[in-house]
């Protein structure tokens, strides 16, 4: 079971990574919106887990991506702290339920997952377009490049998420 | 001590948080200055050899499109030659011409960032050196920021980093080529003083103050100019040649006296 899992995450940290430098890069829709997708990572890791080796295994992941795109620690300062604030968002998603031991991502209801995706998405590209673009100076430029990515990012997500998720029926 | 040590195992993992934090927030700050982050950058192997591998396979889905290109570029330099003096070029010694160029191939490209980078797949085995320049058929790319054994940086034209030096063709009024990040077609040179009259459609060219690029090398037409009252210099939008979305071979342009050159300037800086 355990092994299961370590092969699942594994599995799923190259293909993501993959799928983001090798299409999601290159995707460039209106000339600037390339969403990323390797996100979801943060998405699926299993909650019941240490979280000190979440944050690390993030850092690592954004690390990673940064590497292949040039953009030296943008995305693992974004993707860490997401790791860092997930426990709360999920809290404030999911409500009491999300303490409970026998709590399933899948128990939850559409509007519960395609929230605390957003909730991820948005305070990933956020906390990475202020690193990028690094001045106040251009404060709309910085909310037009969030939202859009954002927007296209949370699409892309959802249309993933529902065609690898298991049937429940 | 205890109380430290309880301190430190109960916020161990917003610290181990802080800690990451702060790694990759200098890593940022740092990759702003331009020596630093040699091997985190997309010209190492592993990066290098995928990008490679997908160029590999996706190239041949433009191939003709490359084929025209080249065949047309072929086309201008045999004008060239056929129109000049010498019949051909097999009886000049290459080594008597400053620059020597080699070609490569974009691996990866980038334009939707603020600081863009390209990667090529020719490094330091092919004698690819940091600092030399890059261009295409239609006008200049950039120059390489970083290599590796096979690989190159390539610091790319739309990045805020980017400073070269350019000139409007056929004078001697020269500026400094810089990008706004707001388009990724349009460019700015800037320094340009305000007694040159300047007219739409204008060429800009590469200027004679930089070694690393060969005098007269396009860059892009004038678009639009300001001119602010209060100011004494004209901030130039400049339309580029080249499809920066859409680019596969280039030429690294190496200049043999860009050593000599380095070293009277360091001279120069040292005797002020």
């Amino acid at each position: 079971m355990t092994n299961n899992l370590y092969l699942k995450n594994g599995l799923r940290f190259v293909l993501l990574i993959l799928a983001q430098v090798l299409v999601f890069n290159r995707l460039n829709f209106l000339g600037f919106i390339n969403p990323m997708i390797y996100l979801l990572f943060l998405y699926w890791y299993p909650i019941k887990q240490r979280r000190s080796i979440f944050i690390i295994i993030s850092f690592i992941l954004g690390f990673i991506i940064d590497i292949f795109s040039d953009t030296l620690a943008f995305h693992s300062v974004a993707c860490a702290t997401m790791a860092y604030f997930r426990p709360a968002i999920m809290r404030f998603v999911f409500g009491v339920n999300y303490e409970f031991q026998s709590f399933k991502l899948s128990n939850t209801t559409r509007a519960q997952q395609i929230a605390f995706l957003a909730f991820l998405i948005i305070g990933h590209h956020a906390i990475f377009f202020m690193l990028e673009i690094f001045s106040f100076s251009h404060l709309l430029l910085l909310l037009k490049k969030t939202i859009s990515t954002s927007a296209g990012t949370l699409i892309l997500g959802i249309l993933i998420i529902s065609l690898f998720s298991a049937e429940k029926e | 001590m205890q109380q430290i040590i309880n301190f430190i195992l109960r916020n161990k993992t917003t610290l181990l948080y802080l800690f990451l934090l702060t790694l990759g927030i200098s890593m940022s700050v740092q990759s702003h200055s331009y020596h630093r982050a040699r091997f985190f950058n997309s010209a190492n192997w592993l990066s290098g050899s995928l990008y490679g591998v997908q160029s590999d396979i996706s190239s041949y889905f433009n191939l003709r499109e490359e084929n025209e290109n080249l065949v047309e570029e072929n086309t201008r330099l045999r004008n060239l030659l056929f129109n000049l003096e010498i019949d051909s070029l097999e009886g000049v010694a290459k080594d008597s011409f400053p620059f020597e160029v080699i070609p490569a191939k974009i691996i990866k490209n980038s334009y939707a960032l603020r600081n863009n980078y390209i990667t090529i797949n020719k490094g330091d085995v092919n004698g690819v050196e940091q600092d030399m320049g890059v261009i295409t058929s239609k006008g200049i790319l950039g120059i390489v920021e970083h290599t590796s054994d096979g690989f190159a940086a390539v610091q790319s034209l739309l990045n805020t980093k980017s400073n070269i030096n350019a000139k409007i063709k056929n004078t001697n009024n020269f500026g400094s080529l810089k990008w706004n990040t707001d388009r990724f077609d349009v460019v700015q040179l800037e320094d340009i003083p305000r007694i040159v009259e300047l007219y739409i459609g204008d060429t800009i060219v590469t200027g004679a103050m930089s070694s690393i690029f060969p005098e007269n090398i396009p860059i892009g037409t004038i678009k639009k100019f300001d001119l602010l009252a209060s100011e004494n210099f004209y901030t130039i939008d400049v339309a580029l040649f080249n499809d920066m979305t859409n680019i596969k071979n280039v030429y690294i342009i190496k200049n043999r006296d860009s050593d000599e050159i380095q070293i009277l300037e360091e001279k120069i800086e040292n005797d002020q």
